[in-house]
């Protein structure tokens, strides 16, 4: 997997056939993705929800330090360590 | 609900009819016949039960799904409640037509099934001449823009052309390829002998399968599932019992996972007479190894206990003659041992003729 730093300029989106879903059984947001469930936290669906292939990561982490008014170090390091993660898997297409 | 987690996933079992006629087939010895599968209008029912319940995922299975004529339908219908619907398919029925309806329904993945890595090997063991069509099937699974999983399994027969399986896999565009040395319970286990490598063939294949994952990674995911009789611990199969997966027969009957049914003291409900919800909370078949509190020693006290659960039920019975003893893959099993020799003996021996897999047999 690749472990380089994605560009705040890139626009991540969900990978195709990867769905977004609420799952109401589990009262918890999912990705459906090919023989795999991921369950995601609140933070992660924060991100992961902005991720649609129009905003940059640079204007995703701005959105998010001001909905958790959160130091923009700390919110880009998880940002850019989630997005990563999930491309590695094939979840985002960074 | 009464305290026990909603499924992950449901395996649909449409047919047991197929073309192939593997010697590792996964199906019962018993196999449903066509004139008792279920009907599509049940099948739509189910689904959007399995959805209710908590299912996720969807996975079209057979025999050879495609068989069914009314796939398209079932895909739509899973799609239309909010399953990911996935094909595990030999692929030899598909053409162009039929992908593109089953896109159009909402099917969101497929996993072609392969023998070997070339046409002479692979037609031999799946007894039919089918794997150039696969090949070309592929190509047209990926030209929907659909992910695709290359599923290998894998023996002593065909162990020596795995790097060439990667490779066809890869070639094909899979973005997942997936690695598996068969599992011995059911039709496999007459073959055990034909099939089961030694240990230094499997530790060159592990190692292979290392070398290739660090090569592809970012590209390709290999996923890799070992044979149990060389194993350690045992898998944790099913992810437990009655944890994340329920399975329905071509016929109806709801099972803990697709081999449940060799455990001849189990009776399993069928969704012609109850709801699905009611079966995964409170049947028999799927409580009586649910959790830990059936398990005997060296189960019960193990700290894997809830990693592990014990392992597989259907190999404990096959192996062991009680599916609540310990699964004889893992090493605290006191039948352990034996399972090693059987496994060391039969795969150091010549390898029997195999014995295939027909829908009549």
């Amino acid at each position: 997997m690749s472990e380089r730093q994605i560009s705040e300029e890139s626009r991540p989106r969900l990978a195709a056939h990867r769905r977004l879903k609420f799952d109401a059984a589990r009262n918890s947001w999912t990705i459906q993705a090919p023989e795999r469930v991921f369950l995601l936290d609140e933070i992660a669906h924060a991100i992961v929800s902005r991720c649609d292939g129009k905003k940059t990561l640079r204007q995703i982490v701005d959105e998010l330090c001001a909905t958790f008014e959160a130091p923009r170090e700390v919110v880009a390091g998880d940002v850019q360590k989630l997005v990563q993660d999930f491309a590695g898997k094939g979840v985002i297409a960074p | 609900m009464n305290g026990i987690a909603p499924p992950l996933a449901l395996l649909a079992e449409l047919t047991h009819r197929c073309p192939l006629q593997c010697p590792y087939c996964s199906n019962p010895l018993a196999l449903d016949r066509a004139r008792d599968e279920l009907e599509t209008e049940t099948w739509l029912r189910v689904l959007t039960e399995a959805a209710a319940l908590g299912c996720l995922q969807v996975h079209f299975s057979g025999g050879e799904p495609t068989a069914r004529r009314d796939l398209e339908t079932l895909v739509k219908q899973a799609a239309d409640c909010g399953l990911y619907a996935n094909l595990i398919t030999s692929g030899v029925l598909l053409d162009e037509a039929r992908l593109a309806r089953l896109v159009d329904a909402g099917l969101e993945h497929v996993q072609l099934s392969f023998q070997d890595s070339h046409d002479a090997g692979a037609d031999r063991i799946a007894g039919f001449a089918g794997h150039r069509k696969k090949v070309d099937i592929a190509g047209k699974i990926r030209a929907t823009g659909l992910p695709l999983t290359a599923n290998f399994v894998v023996h002593r027969q065909n162990l020596a052309n795995l790097e060439s399986m990667i490779a066809l896999g890869t070639a094909l565009g899979a973005e997942r390829i997936e690695i598996a040395h068969v599992q011995y319970y059911g039709w496999a286990l007459r073959n055990r002998a034909a099939l089961i490598p030694t240990r230094d063939e499997l530790a060159d294949a592990t190692a292979l399968v290392e070398r290739e994952r660090a090569r592809l990674a970012g590209k390709v995911v290999i996923d890799y599932v070992v044979p149990d009789y060389y194993a350690k611990r045992p898998k944790a199969c099913m992810g437990g019992w009655g944890r994340r997966f329920l399975n329905i027969s071509p016929s109806g009957k709801v099972l803990p996972c697709h081999a449940a049914e060799s455990i001849p003291d189990l009776v399993f409900e069928n969704v012609r007479e109850r709801s699905l919800a009611a079966i995964w909370e409170n049947s028999d078949a799927f409580n009586r190894f649910r959790g830990t509190v059936w398990m005997r020693e060296p189960c019960r006290s193990c700290e894997r206990a809830e990693i592990d659960w014990g392992g597989c039920r259907c190999q404990a019975f096959a192996l062991t003659a009680s599916a609540a003893n310990t699964d004889p893959a893992c090493a605290l099993s006191p039948d352990h041992g034996r399972i090693n020799e059987l496994a060391a003996a039969e795969s150091a021996g010549p390898a029997p003729p195999l014995i295939y897999r027909r829908h009549s047999n």
